[in-house]
């Protein structure tokens, strides 16, 4: 196994633990989406875990970048307005959708939600397709 | 205050397995989705390693009565396939490909205080608003 794997196979390990961490403590669903969508619509008593969660990925952020730079590289250039585009129909579907990679892919898929399992074969073969097309077209820088 | 505590920790120790796993590198998403090019397969692994964990500590820990920071679970129990469902998946994938960010790597980028994470990441929230009120005037997920 070349090391990309071995990476992506440790933190996928350290993503499920930090998911059955949030069930544990707090009896939720990791679903980075969700948690947000929850933020723009603040109810009393169900925000502060909201935004100090959003924090806490922030500051793994902050830590991954002063241990490695790499961890953020973004070999090509992208188009602001792909990126524009890319962030309003991510915001709008995975709202839409009721889940993202994390809430459906992880979450959803590990306690078997039917929802869950549909949501993540579209999105995935939607992306793949998605991907193919922008190849055909030029899209990418 | 427990709980919130819970979820920057929850939060923290996410990040670090999206930058470890390479998910916080656009490039390497896209790469992923690109099967009918130069596919890289290695991202498969993040959600192999992340649901073989979940699968079986979800299990153990719905058997406690309650989780331990909150007095019930608030775990989702739907269960139809709505049209929402499906067409939000779908649009979902379509950016997730154009742009190689779905929503936690995007935060997590944020750290990198470059431009690309942060243009996406208002546009992400500006079409969240967008969809909440189309959703207001036509019901789209009920």
């Amino acid at each position: 196994m070349s090391q990309d794997w071995i990476n992506a196979l440790v933190g996928g390990v350290i993503i499920g633990v930090s998911v059955s961490l949030m069930l544990l403590w707090n009896g939720r669903v990791t679903g980075i989406s969700g948690i947000i969508n929850g933020i723009l619509s603040p109810v009393r008593g169900d925000i502060l875990w909201r935004g100090l969660f959003v924090a806490g990925l922030f500051f793994g952020g902050l830590t991954l970048r002063l241990v490695n730079p790499d961890f953020f590289s973004m070999t090509k250039s992208a188009n602001n307005w792909s990126t524009v585009v890319a962030g309003l129909l991510v915001g709008f579907g995975t709202i839409m959708g009721s889940g993202c990679t994390s809430g459906h892919g992880v979450c959803g898929i590990s306690r078997m939600s039917p929802r869950s399992l549909v949501a993540t074969v579209v999105f995935i073969t939607a992306g793949v397709l998605a991907v193919a097309l922008f190849n055909w077209v030029g899209v990418y820088l | 205050m427990k709980n919130g505590l819970a979820a920057f920790v929850v939060g923290y120790i996410f990040a670090l397995g999206l930058g470890l796993s390479g998910m916080t590198q656009p490039q390497k998403v896209i790469g992923f989705l690109n099967l009918f090019g130069t596919w890289d397969p290695s991202l498969i692994f993040v959600m192999v390693g992340a649901i073989l964990v979940h699968f079986v500590t979800y299990k153990i820990i719905r058997k406690k009565k309650s989780p331990l920071f909150s007095s019930h679970w608030h775990v989702p129990t739907k269960k139809e396939i709505t049209p929402a469902l499906v067409v939000g998946s779908a649009l979902f994938g379509v950016g997730w490909g154009l742009a190689g960010y779905c929503p936690g790597p995007v935060v997590a980028s944020l750290a990198s205080f470059e431009e690309g994470p942060f243009l996406f990441f208002v546009s992400m929230i500006a079409g969240m608003f967008l969809f909440r009120e189309l959703d207001k005037r036509l019901k789209l997920t009920k």
